[in-house]
């Protein structure tokens, strides 16, 4: 019996000697277990070393192997050739970022927007004006309260959702979903005060104002986060502080 | 750090027109179907008897100030948010000249109209 194999479109751009990214046709030998993270390495193994892809934990944590599987942001180690079979599979470097090289992404501007929103919590001064000691014990936190932000804290900072996001596509100031769903994961965590430096973020048209709410981040991440439903409860709280800001400016 | 501090973060006027928005969207999501479903149904397939809706009848509700009331919030609110919703799908559509005009003719049709039909019912009671 002869192994099934399957075509593989990839994405080649190679700075220093291609003027264009171009489309390169390797085949791999198929198994339904297999990953398009495995069938990379299987590539990049076997028939062309020169190929470049990012990855570290094969298995969905380290946000690091996202890129298009045919069309649509996915994580390479979460994303299976069965599902494809005996398609041609095409796979392309994250959109909406540019390219590093062939499938590697320059994600630059999303970390710089996740710094931007202060992704830590920032503790409440006591009464004498110094942070809260260790020695002073843990914060503590009912089951309710962690609630509130669990979901939000589940994210790995893969990028997909920028990938999604026809709003980021159209405009790069938009602050995006994974930074503003991490924004609301510290905003709404009982031990965090810095509710007030974020929401001057929040309140930005390249905040959550950028957001249509057409929801296709929430659809591609891997790890449940959903940043569009974040942002909307983000845009409800924006709402009330723009009430708030009409009776009292520069809070 | 420094960089970041100097920043000066402006804050949108959004929330106004995202309120509107929701509210008629709200509305027309929920009223819109049941006011199809007794005009354009239940009317014409004669269920719902026709005198109640008569002129002198709906006249008589538009002169009550509940029911101008009514009807005003019933027209002013979902055409905020089909205003809101066009506004910006052109600039989902790509179309980039002139977004303050875009603005100013968008919320200033929703805003004539809101306007028009306010000192209609005044002048009808």
């Amino acid at each position: 019996m002869t192994q099934p194999s399957m075509k593989i479109d990839i994405q080649r751009y190679r700075p220093e000697m291609d003027e264009k990214p171009f489309m390169q046709t390797f085949e791999v030998p198929y198994k339904a277990d297999m990953s398009v993270l495995e069938a990379l390495q299987y590539i990049k193994d076997h028939l062309d070393s020169t190929i470049s892809f990012r990855w570290s934990c094969r298995m969905a944590i380290c946000g690091s192997c996202g890129l298009m599987v045919d069309g649509v942001p996915k994580l390479g180690c979460k994303a299976f050739l069965r599902d494809y079979y005996p398609q041609t599979l095409t796979l392309k470097p994250l959109a909406n970022f540019p390219i590093e090289r062939d499938l590697v992404a320059v994600m630059d501007d999303f970390i710089k927007k996740l710094e931007e929103i202060k992704p830590y919590i920032i503790p409440a001064k006591t009464a004498s004006n110094e942070k809260k000691c260790l020695s002073d014990g843990a914060y503590k936190q009912t089951p309710e309260q962690m609630e509130k932000y669990k979901k939000y804290s589940m994210c790995i900072n893969c990028g997909l959702c920028y990938s999604a996001c026809p709003q980021y596509a159209l405009d790069k100031k938009f602050t995006g979903p994974a930074a503003l769903a991490l924004l609301a994961r510290y905003n709404r965590d009982s031990r965090d005060a810095g509710k007030a430096e974020r929401m001057k973020i929040v309140n930005q048209e390249e905040g959550v104002w950028g957001c249509t709410f057409v929801g296709y981040c929430s659809v591609v991440c891997p790890k449940g986060v959903d940043p569009a439903g974040a942002i909307q409860l983000l845009k409800v709280e924006s709402s009330k502080d723009y009430l708030i800001g009409m009776f009292k400016p520069e809070q | 750090m420094s960089e970041m501090n100097k920043k000066t973060y402006v804050r949108s006027h959004e929330p106004i027109f995202w309120g509107l928005f929701g509210a008629g969207g709200m509305l027309t999501a929920f009223l819109t179907p049941v006011m199809i479903l007794i005009t354009g149904l239940l009317i014409p397939l004669g269920i719902i008897d026709q005198g109640n809706f008569n002129y002198q009848t709906l006249h008589g509700f538009a002169t009550t100030w509940y029911g101008a009331g009514i009807i005003l919030v019933l027209i002013a609110l979902p055409l905020w948010h089909t205003l809101h919703r066009i506004f910006h799908a052109l600039h989902d559509l790509g179309v980039k000249r002139g977004r303050d005009l875009q603005q100013v003719l968008s919320y200033g049709f929703a805003f004539a109209v809101t306007v028009f039909v306010f000192t209609l019912l005044l002048q009808m009671s």
